[in-house]
């Protein structure tokens, strides 16, 4: 789908639909869960993170007939800048990196690298913003396990699950980052809230995409 | 005084609008106006919280050709003012450190420092000889 090869990007008209259908879809379902995005982080860090990606994502979705105007690289970017400038955590500069990254590659590199191969690329810009490694229990450890779902080529609904069960699957890791780190093993046995919201914005896009038909 | 000082400038990024406001008062007794000082805490609301347009508002604001030292508290501090840092662009990025150090003991002394005029490596260094690591 948003595979870059020629002849499968999507026509200017098609990217409208498809940046509108995705900043609605990752809109409502942060808006939908954002009390438990909460609620996990007052487990284990400041307990602000749905709050945080709520107003990230409010911001985005208000500017949404500029940015589904604006070609699919660009929007991706823009909508990462966005993040950055509103989100008002730590999550802002991680998730703005992941779509800067993804954006400016997109626009650069057209033919050369299908989606997994810049998504992995733009995961590790994220680690390196944030100086983590899979394993620290954040949203790297969603992140990894979806780009290795798509380098397989594997069926939306599957990578829609595989984020799932990498969320939960945070629950038995000790944080090595973040606020949660302080709590050292305390942070065992509670979902990572990073993780959380990116398997949730996976599934999100996932269905979208699985119900999104391009002209 | 603003991007013509001799002086290096000091940025106090907090979580706490207080505790940077704070922060900057203690520095500004110290060291009266003679080093550019700005401050940012708080997310875009108000609340407990970290805000890059707030960083770089506020580099903005302490600018020096000298150079600016930021001082941040926890993670999300430091995360954001490196975004806001490179939103600056070559060759203001460059010229920009975050220090490894204790955000209020950090910033007085850094500010003390930059205040005799001292490169923006040394206000760094004095002020990281604080931190334990």
């Amino acid at each position: 789908m948003i595979k870059s090869r020629e002849g499968r990007l999507p026509s200017l008209q098609t990217d409208r639909e498809l940046v509108l259908g995705l900043i609605e879809a990752c809109h409502a379902v942060i808006v939908i869960h954002a009390d438990d995005l909460c609620e996990l982080d007052r487990a284990i860090g400041d307990g602000d993170h749905g709050t945080n990606m709520r107003r990230g994502c409010e911001a985005v979705y208000l500017d949404r007939e500029r940015l589904c105007s604006l070609p699919l690289p660009q929007a991706i970017e823009t909508i990462g800048m966005t993040l950055v400038m509103s989100v008002g955590g730590a999550s802002g500069p991680l998730y703005g990196t992941l779509l800067i990254e993804i954006g400016r590659r997109l626009g650069t590199r057209e033919n050369e690298a299908d989606f997994a191969t810049i998504l992995g690329e733009a995961i590790d810009a994220v680690a390196r913003r944030g100086r983590a490694h899979a394993g620290d229990k954040t949203l790297l450890d969603v992140l990894y396990p979806v780009q290795t779902e798509m380098l397989r080529q594997s069926a939306l609904i599957n990578i829609a699950k595989r984020a799932e069960v990498s969320a939960r699957l945070t629950a038995e890791m000790k944080a090595m980052r973040g606020r949660a780190s302080f709590l050292g093993d305390r942070s065992i046995g509670h979902v990572d809230p990073g993780a959380s919201s990116c398997a949730l914005l996976t599934t999100a896009i996932c269905r979208y995409l699985r119900e999104y038909r391009p002209a | 005084m603003k991007g013509n000082t001799a002086n290096v400038g000091i940025v106090i990024v907090s979580h706490s609008p207080l505790v940077a406001k704070g922060t900057a008062d203690m520095v500004r007794q110290m060291v009266g106006d003679t080093v550019p000082l700005s401050w940012c805490g708080g997310n875009p609301e108000g609340g407990l919280g970290t805000n890059t347009a707030g960083i770089l508002a506020a580099i903005e604001a302490a600018w020096s050709d000298h150079g600016v030292a930021v001082f941040v508290d926890l993670g999300g501090a430091e995360t954001n003012s490196e975004m806001a840092i490179e939103m600056l662009g070559e060759p203001r990025s460059g010229m920009v450190a975050i220090c490894n150090a204790p955000i209020v003991e950090g910033a007085v002394i850094a500010a003390a420092e930059a205040s005799g005029g001292a490169s923006l490596a040394k206000v760094v260094a004095t002020a990281e000889e604080l931190s334990p690591s």
